[in-house]
């Protein structure tokens, strides 16, 4: 491996592992929240348990948030120094807006919503939630807006050595990519919340065990769950997809493994792409649907790979239409999963529907997944640009590291990450099975709500 | 505008230093004085609520630092490449002790927790403090403005330097003492008993130890970069930073005799806050001097951004970092006062 194929791969590895911990705290600090909501206009203590015990959870991710996050902001320029010269006085703007808006209101009040319940009072720890909810999803807004320049750059000029100059604030934080995006990413952290909440609910269920917090987080996270869910399809996934089609339009081909113009293109639910005999093996396909989702005519001409000149296509065609199609496929599961929980919920069946509960344990781990496939179809869609149309991603790199330091660096955050992951594991598990502190007097909350 | 950055950027590296730099000092302070579990607990429950705060700073440094200046940000942290990942290893590896000590509690589980705080702590100090003997030293820096230093090569201060040599070894420890004192003052301001008493003699001595060094590495510097000596002579007005720092270690010294604990730990900040600016204004304006040729350096004039980003910062950076500080105040004063064990979380 060559010193650029080491920092791709040193990135990919550190903030794929990092994106497993915020996409689960900024999900779950909205679940929190509703949770101290419910506790508030119940004045049922039921809740204060459960957004207790969450708290716990919530805590242990955050910690490894913060901790997995830090590299991200000095990789930039420990391993992308080209791009960084480049392109920092615009991105920068909003990594440092990300410090001093959203990490000191969250770390600020996160310490008080954590150890300063009794001092606050009733009204001051559902602000206190609010805050650390409003950190976290400001955070998520900047990181969004810094890939959304690098996927779509607008509000910059080029200047006379063809630098670049940020000359719109409003253009670059407003860039129209940014929109669906933020909705699309944010969305995709509640399903992960809503599905690791419905879990541990079964969980508890099917052990028979903390049996009154297990209906309640059945109940926040399969109601939750069915509406980020069904979301995330429509409009948000549609409305990232117009953009994908309209401004990376040979991305949207290699997503889909069109390798040739069509009109009234088919989509390929499933098949495998041959780069090198640029077609499509075993295809099972949907006639004229590519069309249609993105051009909302049956028989609209879908531009292939073959429009577009060679050295301008994604750089990992097969894994870019793999993550693709592993993001749908699952977000169309999730739908189903979903849906059919929420009509057992709503007929009052749920809780006694062994099967089902069996499968919404299991289902935990795959909205990760998805949502790291998600990220890997934005981040190998926009290859071979760094900048998506200004710099390619091989004019990034730090020309002073060489690839001896790039793997001895690598290797070392894959050692530390593998031990992380050990404890981080160890530790949730203890914290589930202990479970919420269970009510002082006989459970006041009814059976069904 | 660039110096109006430059200072900016040099406010949040102190506000850094003076803040994550007790909880760091608390870390090196639980390695030194702890001697049960409960001593440990009661350190690390001190900074429990804070010092994630405390280390925004840095990353409000840091992500400051990259948009005013990216061409020093590009340059510096892939030059620093190995030493800057050793500091991120350990950031890791103190936050997870932090967070993840109290979890259970085991004759096992507990001591590894705190020693890898501590010792984490106690080596971050060094390697910052040696990180700005480096900035101090300069850098071999090329026509493109990169360069790249191996950990160390013979330490000295030579053609081919190291990250650490002698001279940067030194500026090391003497961050450790000053962050020993200052951890030690606040481990003395928010603890009772015999703790408080050890802490107190902890800070005594490192205070002994911080004036020893301050005055060997001031005189070394000198001969290692004489800009700063230039710096001082062309604008005696700067005397003014130097003269806060000895006022603040003066006061330090003062207030612990007078078993002022939260006078003693606000001169030791005024202290690092002296020291720092002292050295920004002396190296002012490079913000990297090459050591090769000091036309390569780069300066606050040709590390900068363009200026419609360096305005437009402005006008987000101030009301934000205001209302981050309020947040700030607003944390330290509900969880002002002594900590005690009792209610153990």
């Amino acid at each position: 491996m060559d010193a650029l194929d080491l920092h791709r791969l040193h990135f990919a590895f550190t903030i794929t592992f990092h994106y497993l911990f915020p996409q689960l705290t900024m999900g779950l600090a909205l679940l929190i929240l509703i949770l101290k909501t419910m506790a508030l206009r119940t004045a049922n203590e039921h809740y204060n348990h459960a957004a207790r015990f969450w708290a716990k959870i919530f805590a242990i991710n955050f910690a490894m948030g913060v901790v997995t996050g830090i590299p991200m902001e000095f990789q930039f320029g420990t391993n992308w120094s080209r791009f960084s010269k480049a392109a920092g006085g615009v991105i920068g703007q909003t990594l440092a807006m990300e410090g001093v808006y959203s990490f000191f209101l969250e770390s600020s009040f996160l310490g008080l919503f954590l150890f300063g319940e009794k001092m606050l009072g009733r009204i001051g720890h559902w602000l206190a939630a609010f805050a650390v909810f409003l950190g976290s999803w400001l955070s998520g807004f900047f990181i969004i807006c810094t890939n959304a320049w690098m996927q779509h750059p607008t509000g910059y000029v080029r200047g006379s050595a063809g630098e670049i100059i940020l000359s719109d604030f409003w253009a670059f934080l407003l860039n129209p990519w940014v929109f669906w995006m933020y909705l699309h990413n944010m969305i995709g952290a509640v399903v992960t919340a809503a599905f690791v909440m419905s879990s541990i609910g079964a969980f508890y269920l099917l052990n028979n065990k903390h049996t009154e917090y297990g209906r309640t987080f059945l109940r926040l996270g399969v109601t939750a769950g069915l509406i980020a869910a069904v979301l995330m399809a429509f409009p948000t996934g549609d409305g990232q997809g117009q953009m994908v089609a309209r401004h990376q339009p040979v991305t949207l081909a290699a997503m889909e493994g069109l390798f040739e113009t069509t009109t009234a293109a088919p989509i390929a639910l499933i098949g495998q792409p041959d780069v090198e005999k640029r077609r499509l093996d075993n295809p099972i396909h949907v006639p004229g649907m590519l069309s249609f989702i993105t051009y909302k005519r049956w028989n609209a001409e879908v531009k292939g790979l073959d429009s577009y000149p060679r050295d301008t296509w994604p750089t990992q065609i097969p894994l870019l239409y793999y993550s693709f199609h592993i993001m749908v496929g699952l977000g169309t599961i999730f739908i189903a999963l979903m849906g059919l929980s929420a009509l057992l919920l709503w007929r009052r069946k749920l809780f006694t529907t062994r099967p089902l509960l069996w499968a919404l344990m299991l289902a935990a781990p795959f909205p990760y997944i998805a949502n790291t496939a998600g990220w890997m179809t934005a981040e190998l869609g926009r290859q071979p640009w760094v900048i998506y149309g200004i710099m390619r991603t091989s004019e990034g790199a730090s020309p002073n590291v060489s690839a001896g330091n790039t793997l001895f660096t690598l290797l070392g955050f894959m050692g530390l990450y593998a031990v992380l992951a050990i404890l981080f594991l160890f530790l949730v598990q203890r914290e589930v099975e202990h479970g919420p502190e269970p009510l002082p007097q006989p459970a006041s909350i009814p059976a069904h709500a | 505008m660039e110096t109006l950055w430059f200072c900016l950027v040099a406010a949040l590296i102190t506000g850094y230093v003076v803040l994550d730099g007790f909880d760091l000092g608390a870390g090196i302070a639980s390695l030194l004085i702890g001697r049960s579990a409960a001593d440990k607990r009661l350190i690390l429950k001190s900074i429990g609520p804070v010092w994630d705060g405390n280390e925004v700073w840095l990353l409000a440094a840091g992500g400051t630092l990259y948009f005013a200046f990216p061409a020093l940000y590009s340059s510096s942290f892939s030059g620093f490449y190995l030493p800057l990942m050793i500091v991120l290893w350990l950031l890791i590896l103190r936050g997870i002790a932090i967070e993840f000590r109290n979890h259970i509690e085991s004759p096992t589980w507990t001591p590894l927790w705190d020693f890898v705080f501590g010792a984490a702590s106690a080596l971050l100090v060094v390697f910052f403090g040696a990180a700005l003997g480096n900035v101090v030293r300069g850098v071999p820096l090329d026509s493109a403005g990169d360069f790249f230093l191996p950990l160390w090569t013979d330490f000295n201060i030579g053609a081919e330097p190291g990250i650490l040599d002698w001279y940067t070894v030194l500026v090391g420890l003497f961050a450790f003492a000053t962050l020993t004192m200052h951890g030690a003052l606040w481990v003395y301001l928010k603890t009772l008993g015999d703790l408080q008493q050890r802490a107190k003699r902890l800070a005594q001595h490192a205070l002994a130890a911080v004036a020893l060094l301050a005055l060997a590495t001031t005189l070394i510097t000198f001969q290692v970069q004489p800009h700063i000596l230039e710096s001082f002579a062309a604008r005696p007005w700067g005397f003014v930073f130097p003269l806060v720092a000895l006022t603040g270690l003066a006061g330090a010294f003062l207030s612990l005799r007078n078993k002022d604990e939260l006078k003693s730990f606000l001169a030791s900040s005024l202290f690092i806050t002296g020291m720092l600016a002292s050295v920004v204004f002396g190296v002012f304006p490079y913000v990297l001097p090459s050591s090769t040729n000091p036309a390569l350096s780069l300066t606050v004039y040709n590390a900068k951004a363009p200026d419609y980003g360096l305005k437009i910062g402005l006008f987000w950076w101030i009301p934000g970092m205001l209302l981050a500080l309020a947040y700030s105040v607003f944390v330290y004063r509900k969880f002002a006062g002594k900590v005690q064990l009792d209610d153990a979380h």
